[in-house]
């Protein structure tokens, strides 16, 4: 089962310095199509055009949540409550966990009402080269992966070492990330987190003495949240993003003609999309559509390309939904009057409408929080430990952003009176 | 604007109040199951499905100050309560949201365990798989809760009920 390679390969890897391959079947699933393709979907979406750096993909990271287990199964073997033959089922789906993201994932998502887990499950069940070299093992081998990637794995410990409030996905994309986009803030010790990692019969706990560098990455989370995932400009383009999708949707099922055919899209459009349509789609390939649509007929799907491919995104302001709900109504009208559509080019965007997580102990039973292991024993939630846990666990950590166009409405050669009208509602000069 | 955030408020007014976060997201989850439209995305955790989404979402309107929380402690946890403030009912106030027959199916919800509620969330995520399946999975992934053939079926039951009203 576990053939080994003649001889240990390494990735170079800025994170990790090296990551490190021995078995057959974990460079043959590196090799195949599937995975390769995540060289090219980028691991921050539309993060790019804020933090330039931020170009790394889901590929390098896939590989270093890889290396993260591969490194906390070495330090397991030998423990009692460590059975090594789970070994290779850890490191698969750790490889694999992200092996169904699309291009974009998250505008993509939303606007085509996809869900990227149940293509990893396809690409892992189905027809694939990676179905392929999982079946070497056994024929239940790529179910039990998938199973471990849905989280619905009756071995909790695996499960918990790919998703869990601390877990390898997360401890790579933080240091990756927070490489990538040049930030200084994602730093913590994860070599002391790695040896304070101890195998319980449900989970992965961290031994008491530990805490502080857990504390770090904790605060790791939340400092990356706000300064790099929560961003606004990231999310004004991921907003205009989306307006690009839901025209291109719009104008295809009221039959426009594109001048080029966007065949890749079609399925999309329908809602009707199969595992060989989806793989065929990545950033490369929607990077071409966008730069195309730039001179269509439609003016709207043209203008939002454009701004989308030269990073002329929209401005934004607080919105307080309490206060400014009035204006909303008003502002959607004034837009309309102003020859704006307000479809497109006014929207109000929340934290929640983002997909990334903060730590919360949260209630008994709501969600698997992360847990100390006391000398004598017991196990204790985090934040009941931590002072420094515990005072951001209760903080305010939510926003709402109203996005809107600020060069339409600066320019006045038409339209004068509505847009001198949004101007005061939205306070520009 | 903010259309997901008036329908967890009016699935709150629906339900008066409900005790604790875990049977708020096996509510909502159940709702979503049988095609209220809710949009929150779900995962499944430890403990069932369970949406990062509407956690935030949650805390955006108690921020806001249109959902009133109280976090009460129960010696090793807290257990929190959820109900809409008069400007959550201001808030609902610019929206037309239909969704017939929810408030039958919420009070239903409401008057069961939160425990329950998570079988039957379990049972609704598995939805695609064989009974005698679904029965395995409970029985292994979730063996700790120690849940018996009968609440199981009970559970198939009673999303046969919640069918039912909605089909009324």
């Amino acid at each position: 089962m576990l053939e080994l390679l003649n001889e240990e390969k390494v990735f170079k890897d800025p994170v990790h310095r090296y990551v490190h391959v021995k078995y057959k079947l974990i460079w043959d699933l590196i090799g195949t199509k599937e995975f390769q393709r995540l060289r090219r979907i980028r691991q921050l979406g539309t993060t790019y055009l804020t933090f330039h750096g931020a170009e790394h993909s889901r590929f390098s990271h896939s590989l270093g949540v890889y290396e993260i287990v591969r490194r906390i199964v070495d330090l397991f073997e030998g423990r009692k409550e460590w059975d090594d033959k789970n070994r290779m089922l850890s490191l698969c789906a750790a490889l694999l966990h992200d092996v169904g993201h699309g291009p974009f994932s998250h505008s993509f998502e939303k606007v085509f009402d996809l869900d990227h887990e149940d293509f990893t499950r396809e690409i892992i069940l189905g027809e694939t080269e990676v179905n392929q070299v999982l079946r070497q093992v056994d024929q239940d081998f790529p179910r039990q992966v998938a199973d471990v990637i849905a989280k619905t794995h009756d071995n909790k410990l695996v499960v918990s070492l790919i998703s869990s409030q601390i877990d390898a996905d997360r401890m790579d994309y933080l240091l990756r990330d927070a490489y990538f986009t040049g930030v200084s803030y994602g730093q913590f010790d994860i070599e002391r987190i790695l040896r304070v990692m101890r195998p319980t019969e449900d989970q992965v706990v961290i031994k008491a003495s530990g805490m502080h560098a857990v504390e770090d990455y904790i605060m790791s989370r939340y400092q990356m949240y706000w300064q790099v995932y929560f961003h606004p400009v990231t999310r004004s383009a991921e907003v205009i993003l989306s307006k690009v999708l839901h025209r291109a949707k719009h104008l295809y099922k009221k039959g426009y003609k594109f001048k080029l055919k966007p065949v890749h899209f079609y399925s999309l459009f329908m809602e009707n999309v199969s595992l060989a349509d989806y793989l065929r789609l990545d950033e490369s390939v929607a990077m071409y559509y966008f730069q195309l649509w730039q001179d269509e007929e439609d003016t709207i799907l043209r203008d939002l390309c454009r701004r989308f491919m030269n990073r002329q995104l929209f401005k934004y302001i607080e919105f307080n939904p309490m206060v400014q709900l009035k204006d909303w109504r008003r502002l959607s009208d004034l837009f309309e009057e102003a020859g704006i559509d307000p479809n497109y080019y006014l929207e109000v965007d929340s934290s929640s409408d983002l997909p990334y997580d903060f730590y919360r102990p949260g209630e008994e039973e709501e969600r698997l929080p992360i847990h100390l292991l006391m000398p004598n024993g017991e196990l204790r939630e985090l934040s009941r430990e931590s002072d420094v846990v515990e005072a951001i666990s209760g903080k305010k950590r939510t926003d709402h952003k109203l996005y809107f166009p600020a060069d339409m409405i600066n320019d006045l050669s038409s339209h004068r009176k509505a847009k001198e009208k949004i101007k005061e509602i939205l306070h520009l000069k | 604007m903010l259309e997901d955030h008036a329908k967890v408020i009016s699935l709150l007014k629906e339900a008066g109040e409900i005790i604790g976060r875990k049977k708020l997201q096996k509510i909502v989850y159940i709702c979503k199951k049988l095609q209220f439209p809710f949009n929150e995305r779900y995962q499944f955790h430890f403990y069932g499905p369970y949406s990062e989404e509407l956690t935030l979402r949650v805390e955006e309107l108690c921020n806001l100050g249109l959902v009133n929380e109280v976090k009460e402690s129960k010696g090793g946890y807290y257990q929190y309560r959820y109900t809409i403030t008069e400007e959550g009912e201001g808030f609902l106030g610019h929206y037309d949201l239909e969704m017939p027959y929810l408030n039958k199916c919420i009070c239903e919800m409401n008057g069961q365990s939160s425990r329950f509620l998570e079988l039957v969330s379990t049972v609704l995520y598995f939805d695609s798989l064989p009974k005698e399946e679904v029965k395995e999975k409970v029985f292994t992934i979730k063996r700790k809760q120690n849940y018996t053939e009968e609440e199981i079926e009970e559970a198939y039951g009673y999303i046969e009920r919640l069918n039912k009203h909605l089909e009324a």
